[in-house]
């Protein structure tokens, strides 16, 4: 395919399931029909989606818990992480 | 002749060569390793008829690979107390928990959970809601944290039918021990019961916000990828884990209690977040 505006090569690449023509002289890019929606979607999706909440019991500690704290280096922390 | 000095003779009569060393361990149990041995000296609590049961169930071909085979299929008889013989292992190291095999432990809780108790003698309960119901009767004061405590466990919600499969019974990272490959130990506890009581601990400490989410993840996906029947199929491992893992944190949270007033101190950081968990429980 030939880049409509300077007739460059154009060379197709697929990312995430969306085809991309681009050309290799004047670096322009052409879409497919449709394309540009399933872009804007993809966009869009990435910035609402939250991070999924971390699944456990209704009783569990609040997002964001004590861990990664410096109760890691408490030697009750590992002494429980090994014994009865 | 004490105690050490008869084990460290058995030790001797299995092969095991050079100084013993005795291991720190709960107070009611003695472990000496010499060069390759391990020697256990049960809990005088411990129901001997059970122990047998137990150590001939590890020592049969359904659970090898699993968990660590005796040396020795019975247990013998020293200075009054019941004593089994092990080969020696490499334990976990302790420095950075993240880095542990949690992974390989979750592997082997899944295989242990699918052996067909058909192809094993006879077995007693796995002894993890016994363990728990000990820790709490262990708790002698009745102050507002004792009875919170005692609230979360005795409130626990009641269950559907539950799986009856082989359980560990005690299952936490001192429990994993490397030979040629890693191997899960201590029959005390092993039984037929619910397996789901094997995850709960990593569960409740999860939910009390103290294992890293990543790592709990690591550790769960492990065991559903590897097929672990405790937690029923593709629905929220939450519903079989949710009433073990609050009996897990009522007994984590016991144990510190107890462990704090025997050093006369207040519960530090970790301990107090096992209370918080209770104070949850009691409100969910």
């Amino acid at each position: 395919m030939q880049c409509p505006k300077c007739r460059g090569n154009m060379r197709t690449y697929e990312r995430n399931g969306v085809h991309i023509e681009q050309c290799d002289n004047c670096r322009g890019i052409f879409l497919d029909y449709g394309e540009l929606e399933t872009l804007t979607r993809m966009e869009s999706q990435y910035h609402a989606a939250p991070p999924p909440p971390a699944p456990g019991p209704a009783w569990g500690a609040p997002h964001g818990g004590h861990y990664g704290g410096h109760h890691h280096r408490q030697r009750s922390w590992v002494g429980m992480l090994f014994s009865t | 002749m004490g105690l050490e000095a008869e084990l460290a003779g058995v030790a001797a009569a299995y092969g095991g060569a050079g100084e013993p060393v005795s291991h720190p361990t709960r107070t009611d149990v003695v472990v000496l390793r010499r060069g390759e041995v391990v020697v256990k000296a049960h809990s005088l609590r411990d129901d001997v008829e059970s122990l047998r049961l137990r150590l001939r169930a590890v020592a049969s071909a359904a659970v090898s690979g699993v968990m660590l085979a005796p040396l020795e299929p019975e247990v013998l008889a020293v200075a009054g107390r019941a004593v089994t013989v092990w080969p020696a292992g490499r334990p976990v190291a302790q420095d950075d928990p993240g880095a542990a095999p949690w992974e390989e432990g979750a592997r082997l809780l899944a295989r242990l959970h699918a052996v067909p108790l058909t192809l094993l003698p006879e077995l007693p309960a796995a002894g993890g809601p016994a363990r728990a119901a000990r820790a709490l009767d262990r708790m002698s004061g009745d102050g507002p944290v004792e009875q919170l405590i005692r609230r979360a466990f005795k409130e626990l919600p009641e269950t559907e039918p539950l799986p009856a499969l082989l359980t560990h019974g005690d299952w936490h990272l001192g429990q994993l021990v490397h030979r040629d490959r890693w191997l899960l130990i201590d029959v005390d506890d092993l039984g037929v019961g619910d397996p789901a009581w094997d995850l709960a601990r990593p569960a409740a400490w999860y939910a009390a916000g103290l294992l890293d989410p990543a790592v709990w993840e690591r550790f769960l996906g492990a065991y559903l990828a590897s097929g672990g029947p405790a937690l029923g199929s593709g629905e929220d491992p939450w519903r079989r884990l949710d009433v073990p893992a609050r009996a897990l944190t009522a007994q984590l949270a016991a144990v510190a209690v107890v462990n704090a007033e025997r050093e006369s101190r207040e519960l530090d950081e970790v301990e107090h977040s096992l209370v918080e968990s209770c104070n949850r429980i009691v409100r969910a």
